[in-house]
């Protein structure tokens, strides 16, 4: 079974937020909502670095930690989901998330915040399979096409990298061996921690 | 006047050349140096949490990766939510001990059937409107921390996740109503709550409740009340300015702001709650007579003499009841 996960390629992320829109357009994410969002380090400095972010999909999920009402839950292919029928908003996988992919549609006096929603890998929610419903509050489930998150698949410079963990870091690993460098996977240390 | 002026311009250069030195030490110095490894540098930035440039606006974003998210997650499933249940329960184990041990705090003359006013109409209502307020913000609340572990099993995903939604907005509306009213109870009975010499007496003596020595002296508010007052108003406005920092997200405070917020919060709810159980023992079947106070609030001519006496008398002189 497959293990997936997000790799993005520092040496190659040219900050084109390609990324970002090509997920905004695919899962009609709303206005003010970034399931995915691209961070540049020393921006307009030499040796700036960009990275495209969003939900990891940690193995041992922070959100799905502190979920007072248990929402999330883990897919066969390691995928982190959560019902929106059970999201209350409470706000606290915000604050636990490392990454900021937690995201609410509101943010207004008494805590008032709408249901959760992240990335999803492109893999919808619990609902029926590409149903419309899925669609309307999940966005869209390519996984379940037999298809990759449309923000890897359309990255212009081959950074982000979004598939099974082992194929993907062995694409890592040649391109660091071609280029020298040693490699630095950004965030598996904190989403992927010494899997046994 | 020239001699103040000395010694803070003393302790103004002992400082600038302390943090002079200190940031040199910490920082370098500002020559560049030609070995500097940008690449490292990257990814210290990443490590610490340094914020960076991006085009999205929501709260955190400027930040790859934070490291306050899981220490937030660390203390509140940890010390927080580990704590909590034994906290509750050995206080509760403890007021169960005193009761079998020294029992209720009887009267100890019979009823004399004269009422004496103790609380106002007025501050009847303030306290039953902030009573109940506690009492649903400490279930909420609680719901909040262990409603996961405690009623999903009992009661399913679906049903939980309702009451919860509910349960949430009931918290956020009614918390800043009991801030309120803990405000008002704290201009309402903050002069009489002002402590005196002969509380520490009362509190010797353990209020008269253990033993049979003589009941301490104590005004209309004796000691122990007050030390829930003002237990009452420092729990009430710690956990009500974290409340509000977590419950109104639109003055752009930080995700670390809340995250801090929030283990404080969490902390002094459980803290509050845990003392007014004590409250709560002692103001209903603890001591005889005391919870009409409170409630038709009116008291025995008995109870207010065993309980408070000064007030007692200052009220006899005023309602012209004799001397006794």
């Amino acid at each position: 079974m497959a293990r997936m996960k997000f790799l993005c390629d520092t040496e190659r992320c040219i900050e084109c937020n390609g990324c970002v829109t090509a997920c905004n357009n695919e899962n009609n994410v709303p206005w003010g909502i970034n399931r995915r969002h691209v961070v540049t380090l020393g921006d307009g400095r030499r040796g700036e670095k960009s990275v495209s972010v969003a939900c990891m999909h940690c193995t041992d999920a922070p959100c799905a930690a502190v979920c007072p009402v248990d929402c999330f839950y883990t897919t066969e292919d390691g995928i982190v989901l959560h019902d929106k029928d059970l999201c209350i908003g409470c706000g606290y996988c915000f604050y636990a998330c490392p990454f900021g992919a937690p995201q609410y549609p509101q943010q207004e006096a008494f805590g008032v915040r709408g249901k959760m929603d992240k990335c999803t890998f492109c893999a919808g929610g619990p609902l029926p399979d590409n149903s419309k419903e899925e669609f309307l509050k999940y966005g869209r489930n390519r996984i379940a096409e037999g298809k990759l998150p449309l923000c890897a698949e359309m990255c212009a410079t081959k950074a982000l990298l979004a598939g099974d963990g082992t194929v993907v870091s062995e694409i890592y690993r040649k391109r660091v061996m071609k280029r020298g460098g040693r490699p630095d996977a950004l965030g598996w240390q904190t989403a992927y921690p010494a899997e046994k | 006047m020239k001699r103040y002026w000395s010694i803070g311009m003393a302790i103004f250069t002992a400082a600038w050349l302390i943090a002079g030195w200190t940031g040199e030490a910490v920082c370098g110095s500002d020559a560049p140096s030609p070995g500097i490894n940008r690449r490292a540098d990257f990814w210290r930035g990443v490590r610490e949490g340094e914020a960076g440039t991006t085009t999205s606006a929501s709260e955190g974003h400027k930040v790859l990766i934070q490291n306050g998210g899981q220490n937030w997650r660390q203390i509140r499933n940890g010390p927080i939510a580990g704590a909590a249940p034994w906290l509750l329960s050995a206080v509760v184990f403890a007021i169960g001990v005193f009761f079998v041990l020294v029992g209720r705090d009887r009267l100890e003359e019979p009823r004399s059937g004269v009422a004496i006013p103790r609380f106002s109409l007025f501050e009847r209502i303030l306290h039953w409107f902030t009573a109940s307020l506690f009492i649903l913000l400490a279930l909420t609340g609680l719901s909040m921390l262990f409603g996961r572990a405690v009623l999903i099993p009992a009661f399913g995903l679906g049903a939980f996740a309702a009451y919860m939604q509910a349960g949430l907005l009931v918290h956020n509306f009614s918390g800043p109503l009991f801030f309120a009213g803990v405000l008002v109870e704290a201009i309402t009975w903050a002069k009489e709550n002002i402590p005196k010499r002969m509380d520490l007496v009362w509190f010797k003596n353990l209020g008269g409740m253990v033993g049979k020595g003589p009941r301490p002296h104590a005004g209309r508010v004796n000691g122990g009340e007050k030390v829930w007052f003002w237990f009452m108003l420092t729990a009430g406005l710690v956990s009500g300015v974290t409340g509000l920092v977590l419950d109104f997200p639109i003055f752009g405070q930080s995700r670390l702001t809340m995250q801090i917020a929030h283990v404080i919060h969490a902390s002094m709810g459980i803290l509050f709650l845990a003392a007014s159980f004590g409250h709560i023992y002692i103001g209903t079947i603890g001591a005889e007579g005391t919870f009409e106070g409170m409630w038709r609030g009116k008291v025995d001519k008995v109870w207010a003499k065993q309980h408070n006496d000064l007030w007692y008398e200052q009220k006899a002189k005023e309602l012209h009841l004799g001397t006794n």
